[in-house]
């Protein structure tokens, strides 16, 4: 086990955990952003940069600062580590940068844009950008293209995360597509003439964090608040099983897997489930979905309130304005 | 102390026979019969040898950091992907006298326990390939690469692996990507190549002017070459001497030798051409911070500015700059800083593997605002969004390509700063493209005249 300070809060992990892991243990505010990171794809992370953090002492045993930033993702904790990331103004300064390079050549289309609503860009940009761009010079732009029958690539969307190439190379038994060129020309594209045909392939649109890669059984259907999203489940013999439902009326427009707090999938799911039962007839209802409170989608959703752990939340950010220390725990009381 | 290119000119000296003549190989006979491989690691430790690839790391403790314990194959990669602009020592090391680097590659493999080593040449210099590959079938047939060489037990094979013709390729765990036959991006670190490099595998990598320096501490002693230089900076160095002086090319100077003296002896540079004046240098490739006249002939102590790791990073970054890799780029007083600038990050914006934010996007913003500015179409603010730009870049990639692509800027900035302030306030003057070579820039008081 190892002792690591974030941001003032003490935690311990197993060995060999990340900052960023370390800090989704606390909770809160303390937990960095992530835009290409993604647990449950091996090698992910340490490209986009938002999840930069400034180490003020190395380890218990060696107190030495690290000399640069360090992507939280990818480093892992040290017992007696110190940490700094909402606390230190270098490091929300230097994620301010990498927000701006996210954007200047993002072309800001989120008004026809599929996954506007649950777009982890948009909330990034909303929490950590500036109002305002400074960049005057012309967006590079790409055509888009469809990989498969079932995937829309717009690559002028795409952060580059590399996530979709994960999700191809550790979930499809056949990867067909990767990044192509270098630098800002690069692109997500599949290998010459062979289009994303496997049963998993679907799961690359719920990694990307950005309106890139979208469902094409689902575009411009429905802005994404304008569903009821539900829990439901069936009995699939190539995955869990487990998704998400999103309705209108007794509509199902679209089948997604289940994303837990930070955006991620845990239990992928297969093709199948995704575009091939679109009735309700064919899923077991589990009940509505729970979704952030600060989300979008939410404004449409109907879910009973927890009022002590919403006093609670209340309370905690009232705390953390006046800028006194964090409670240790954001777990509302059983 | 032998030189490395001492016989760079007698004839024939490119094929085994005459080299062998002229003392070639004698490295690899006293390592491999009378050395053990750690010994031969000692006298690198003892000559004080460091890295030549850019970063100037000592390579006898590079080379202790080789995991020796691991049961996975060692692994010798030596770095010829030389794309730094100007830098075009190692080609013409390879390009003359290609046998000083495989008994170079020979006696290090030797020293590091690699019983397979390669040599990964950038895409472009298809000719080197075919060189190199000739050298290595001349060691095998005389029985210097092979099995038991030599009649010893120590057994080696040599590869050459051209690239695909990129820079980033040269950073050395793209460099290993590549060579596993990936798509080269760097990786992130740690862990680093001497325990995990190619394929996984305890890896040394080094540059073509390292390894072949090697042969001549093996073949002298550690201290022998140490005696040569300045404090930390010992041995000889070859400089790419390229731009407005007299006589560009590469030349091998002992660490430690004046700036003044490179520039302006009739040995080295023969100073500057048609009789102009020194208006700037960039010292040790592209990456490394430009200076002024003044800073590179003297520090801000006023002492005068040495051709040395330590010297020409006196003063840090606000008046000092980097030995780096020796690409040694003099500039007269017709050049123009900014159309210099934007040439350079062209190249930056054009090498980036793209894979991290900062640098995939910040290369290509900063390119496009110094081609406007370069054209006549620049706003004051555009100087500042600049140097920040620059700063956001700087330190938060995954490799040091971000920051040479942010130190030239900042640098240029920091210290000519009036002559960007000059193209924004005279558009139409800079948009001839030789606006310097007609009426060079020297200061803001003469052009408040113009
Ligand atoms: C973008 C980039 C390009 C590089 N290109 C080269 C190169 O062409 N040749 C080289 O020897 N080192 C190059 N390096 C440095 C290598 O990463 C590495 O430090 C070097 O090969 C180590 O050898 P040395 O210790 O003998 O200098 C480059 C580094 C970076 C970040
Ligand atoms: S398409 Fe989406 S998942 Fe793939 S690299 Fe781009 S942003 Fe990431
Ligand atoms: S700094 Fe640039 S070249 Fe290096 S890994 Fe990042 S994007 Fe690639
Ligand atoms: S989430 Fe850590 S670098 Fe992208």
């Amino acid at each position: 086990m190892a002792k690591v300070t974030i941001d003032g809060i003490e935690v311990e992990v197993a060995d060999g955990t990340t900052i960023l892991n370390a800090a989704r243990q606390i909770g809160g505010e303390v937990v960095p952003p992530a835009m290409c990171y993604y647990s449950s794809l091996k090698d992910t992370g340490g490209k986009c940069r938002v999840c930069l953090v400034k180490v003020t002492q190395g380890s218990a045993k060696d107190p030495r600062p690290m000399p640069k930033l360090v992507a939280s993702c990818r480093t892992p904790v040290m017992d007696g580590m110190v940490v700094q990331n909402i606390t230190s103004p270098e490091v929300l300064e230097a994620r301010k940068g990498v927000v701006e390079f996210l954007l200047i050549n993002h072309p800001l289309d989120c008004p026809i844009c599929d996954q506007a609503g649950e777009c982890d860009l948009q909330n990034l940009a909303y929490e950590h950008g500036a109002g305002k761009t400074r960049y005057e010079e012309e967006r590079r732009t790409f055509e888009k293209v469809d990989i498969g029958d079932k995937i829309k690539l717009h690559m002028t969307r795409c952060i580059l995360c590399y996530r979709c190439t994960f999700v191809a190379d550790q979930l499809t038994n056949e990867r067909v597509h990767g990044v192509l060129h270098r630098g800002d020309a690069s692109e997500i594209s599949t290998y010459i003439e062979k289009a994303v045909e496997n049963d998993f392939s679907g799961n690359m649109i719920d990694v990307c964090p950005v309106g890139a890669l979208t469902d094409k059984t689902f575009r411009f259907k429905s802005r994404v608040w304008f569903t009821k999203p539900l829990d439901a489940h069936r009995n699939c013999t190539k995955c869990s099983g487990k998704v998400v439902l999103w309705t209108k009326g007794d509509d199902v427009l679209r089948v997604s897997a289940r994303k837990d707090e930070f955006g991620e999938v845990k239990e992928y799911i297969c093709n199948e489930c995704r575009y091939d039962h679109k009735n309700m007839g064919d899923w077991t209802i589990e009940g509505p979905r729970h979704i952030d409170k600060n989300s979008v989608i939410s404004q449409n959703h109907y879910e009973k309130i927890d009022m002590q752990k919403l006093k609670l939340d209340i309370e905690r950010q009232i705390q953390f304005q006046k800028g006194k220390q964090l409670p240790e725990t954001n777990q509302s009381p059983a | 102390m032998a030189r490395l290119l001492e016989h760079i000119n007698v004839p024939g000296i490119e094929t085994f026979d005459v080299y062998r003549k002229h003392g070639g190989y004698k490295s690899v006979e006293k390592a491999l019969k009378t050395m053990t491989p750690d010994e031969v690691t000692e006298e690198v430790k003892k000559s004080g040898l460091r890295g030549r690839g850019g970063a100037g790391f000592p390579a006898g403790m590079k080379w202790s950091f080789l995991d020796r314990k691991s049961d996975k194959p060692r692994y010798l990669v030596c770095n010829a992907d030389e794309s730094e602009p100007g830098t075009f020592k190692d080609r013409y090391l390879m390009e003359k006298i290609p046998h000083v680097l495989i008994e170079g590659m020979i006696t290090s493999s030797y020293a590091l326990g690699a019983k397979t080593s390669y040599i990964y040449v950038r895409g472009e210099y298809m000719y080197i390939i075919r060189i190199l590959e000739k050298a290595i079938q001349e060691a095998h047939a005389n029985g210097f690469l092979g099995k038991n060489i030599l009649g010893t037990d120590y057994s080696l094979e040599l590869y050459v692996q051209p690239g695909g013709g990129a820079y980033i390729c040269g950073e050395e765990t793209a460099l290993l990507e590549s060579l596993e036959g990936k798509r080269g991006n760097p990786r992130l670190k740690p862990p680093f190549p001497a325990v995990a490099g190619l394929y996984a595998s305890p890896t040394v990598v080094n540059n073509v002017e390292t390894i072949s320096a090697v042969c001549s501490i093996v073949n002298e002693s550690g201290d022998e070459y140490a005696k040569i230089g300045i404090g930390k900076s010992t041995g000889t160095k070859l400089i790419s001497a390229s731009g407005h002086i007299n006589k560009p090319g590469v030349y091998e100077i002992d660490l430690g030798l004046p700036v003044e003296e490179f520039i302006y002896s009739d040995k080295y540079c023969g100073g500057i051409w048609k009789g102009r004046k020194l208006k700037a240098v960039v010292a040790g490739g592209s990456s490394v911070p430009i200076l002024p006249a003044d800073l590179i002939l003297k520090t801000a102590k006023g002492e005068p500015r040495l051709m040395s790791y330590e010297s020409l990073s006196d003063g840090g970054f606000a008046t000092g700059t980097m030995l780096g890799s020796g690409g040694f780029i003099v500039m007269d007083e017709t050049a123009c800083i900014v159309r210099n600038l934007w040439t350079f990050t062209r190249f930056y914006h054009h090498e980036s593997c793209g894979q991290c934010s900062p640098c995939r996007e910040g290369t290509g913003w900063m390119e496009k605002v110094l081609h406007r500015i370069e054209h006549g179409h620049g706003h004051m603010d555009d100087i500042d969004l600049l140097v920040d730009v620059a700063k956001k870049i700087e330190g938060n990639t995954i490799c040091p390509l971000g920051d040479a692509a942010a130190w030239p800027v900042a640098s240029a900035i920091r210290h000519f700063r009036e002559e960007f302030e000059y193209h924004v306030r005279y558009p139409e003057k800079v948009k001839n493209p030789k606006h310097f070579e007609l009426e060079p820039f020297r200061s803001e008081k003469v052009l408040a005249t113009v």
